[in-house]
């Protein structure tokens, strides 16, 4: 009776990692495979990778959009790191009924959905594209500004804050730190596991983001790897090998960093929630 | 001293605070200002609380919020429970090759939702790999309309999504139940509860806060859904998978553009995730 379900649960476990393997298993097999030999259903690896690359490099801008995915993500990534870390440590330390209350509010555009704010957003950039138009539409900066900032990386810090030793700031006030001083000279060094979760999280959003800069960017060569494949996907004749290598390299740093800071990672992934 | 720290931390705030006024709540106000005019493009003129009444007589609009419920019905529970059960497991202190399981079970999480969608989209295709297979095994004859079929294409976004999210929610139930004492499982055994009682009985209310946050998150989700209908189906066929969010991007940059019309649906979206919310803390919350 025992051995039949303990037979039970591996067979069960078994096979949801099956399932969750095989599509990774699939798009890295199919990467190095011939579209005819995708469409045949061959499951083993092929020769085909260095011809798939050529393809890709060929028939799209994959290098730009790989450069700037790259550079929106860590420019993204750096600026809402400094900036929410500042503003959590802010709330807490600096805490009063006043910012209690501001950031009360601040969660309240957790609620919002992205959709939602879309449309106001496209119209406001098109708004800025008369005046500064590096600033508008068809621009990286307007894919970075609206999205740098969430009530819910300031709320990550604030409680990772919590934990903060008090009586280090006053030692850093002895020592004649200015505030600003004390926050990036004993804060930052001491917090950061806090900031390694919080890079993963930042990083993959924008890594991944794909409706705004959908709305945005209209040239081929502003780009970001989510439109490129979501480009390749959507074409007439779709070579299958080369949009799974588009695919494999477009994941490809999200899993080094995985497998790097797994740690790290998973904490990111549950926020503040402990 | 006291007057000055105050002063540095509105400074330190001020700046996310800024953003966040800017880029999400005075674009809301812009929304609403925007749903009570109507035109195409940039020739908008007032028209009232028209476009509130045009949502309802919407057939579209109506469709959009039929899948979209459909899918939070279906899969927000079928993915918690299987989330639930797989943790369960998994935290069974004597099994082997845990790390391993959680590792590829959690796996998922780590594509984008664009990059995965393309993967489905293939591997469920007419001639994708999952048909090639199946007949391989005799199991069917002809090839499953798995993307092209009303029914079952809304099937095949619930399995996607199922396995993008599954790994994710299992991450966050399985730190609860390490917070779990041992000693109540251990105590109802001696009672004679069964593994489906305890699972029921213990499991479940223990993990009751952490089951509503997941369950809100996973609503908010589903219904900004977007990324995997437009790269799996493009909303189709016909209609039959179009989310509320794709048909607020279809109004404002894929057809003739009504961007008032489309803020009126972007508030439709705002006040169900606000009815939802509420409604799951009051159905979770009572005894808490």
């Amino acid at each position: 009776m025992k051995i039949l379900k303990q037979i039970g649960i591996y067979t069960f476990l078994g096979i949801a990692t099956m399932i969750s393997i095989f599509p990774f298993f699939w798009m890295v097999v199919s990467a190095t495979n011939s579209s005819v030999d995708v469409t045949a259903g061959r499951l083993l690896p092929g020769t085909y990778l260095f011809e798939n690359f050529g393809q890709l490099l060929e028939s799209t801008e994959l290098l730009t959009a790989f450069y700037n995915s790259s550079k929106i993500a860590v420019v993204t990534t750096l600026l809402a790191l400094f900036i929410s870390s500042l503003a959590g440590y802010g709330f807490e330390v600096y805490r009063s009924k006043a910012k209690d209350l501001v950031f009360n509010i601040l969660l309240a555009s957790m609620m919002i959905p992205f959709a939602a704010l879309m449309v106001p957003l496209f119209r406001m950039f098109a708004t800025v594209s008369n005046h500064v138009p590096f600033m508008g539409l068809d621009s990286h900066i307007a894919i970075i500004l609206p999205t740098m900032t969430t009530a819910f990386l300031i709320f990550f810090f604030r409680q990772s804050t919590k934990m903060f030793p008090r009586d280090i700031l006053e030692a850093g006030r002895m020592d004649g730190l200015s505030e600003l001083g004390i926050f990036i000279k004993i804060y930052m060094p001491t917090m950061k596991t806090t900031y390694a979760a919080a890079a993963i999280i930042t990083f993959m959003s924008s890594w991944n983001n794909y409706l705004w800069p959908l709305v945005v960017i209209q040239s081929p060569n502003k780009q970001t790897l989510p439109l490129l494949i979501s480009n390749l996907g959507s074409s007439y004749a779709p070579d299958y090998g080369v949009i799974m290598l588009a695919i494999v390299l477009a994941t490809l740093p999200v899993a080094i960093i995985f497998f790097i800071l797994q740690k790290h990672f998973v904490a990111g992934m549950m926020g503040s929630v402990k | 001293m006291k007057v000055k720290n105050e002063l540095v931390g509105w400074g330190f705030i001020s700046i996310p605070v800024l953003l966040i006024f800017v880029f999400y709540f005075y674009p809301m106000v812009q929304a609403f200002l925007l749903s009570l005019q109507s035109g195409m493009g940039s020739n908008l003129s007032f028209v009232g609380f028209d476009n509130y009444v045009r949502l309802f007589q919407d057939t579209t609009f109506i469709t959009a919020v039929t899948n979209t419920f459909t899918y939070l019905i279906i899969q927000v529970p079928l993915m918690i429970l299987l989330a639930l059960l797989l943790s369960v497991l998994l935290n069974q202190k004597d099994l082997k090759g845990r790390g391993f399981f959680r590792t590829a079970i959690f796996l998922p999480c780590i594509t984008s939702l664009v990059a995965y969608a393309t993967i489905f989209k293939y591997l469920f295709g007419h001639t994708g790999i999952i048909n090639v297979l199946l007949m391989d095994i005799s199991i069917i004859t002809e090839p499953i309309q798995w993307l092209t079929d009303p029914l079952l294409a809304r099937f095949t976004i619930v399995m996607a999504i199922t396995w993008r999210w599954t790994g994710y929610n299992m991450i966050f139930y399985l730190s609860a139940l390490q917070n779990v004492d041992h000693s109540i499982y251990e105590a109802a055994k001696i009672d004679g509860a069964t593994a489906t009682k305890q699972f029921f009985k213990i499991t479940i209310p223990m993990l009751k806060p952490i089951i509503l946050f997941t369950s809100i998150t996973s609503t908010i989700g589903t219904l900004q859904l977007f990324d995997e209908i437009v790269n799996i189906t493009g909303g189709g066929p016909g209609n039959s998978t179009l989310t509320i969010s794709q048909y607020i991007y279809n109004l404002s940059f894929k057809y003739t553009p009504d961007f008032g019309y489309a803020a009126t649906v972007s508030y439709a979206i705002v006040v169900m995730i606000i009815i939802l919310s509420v409604i799951q803390f009051k159905v979770a919350g009572d005894k808490s």
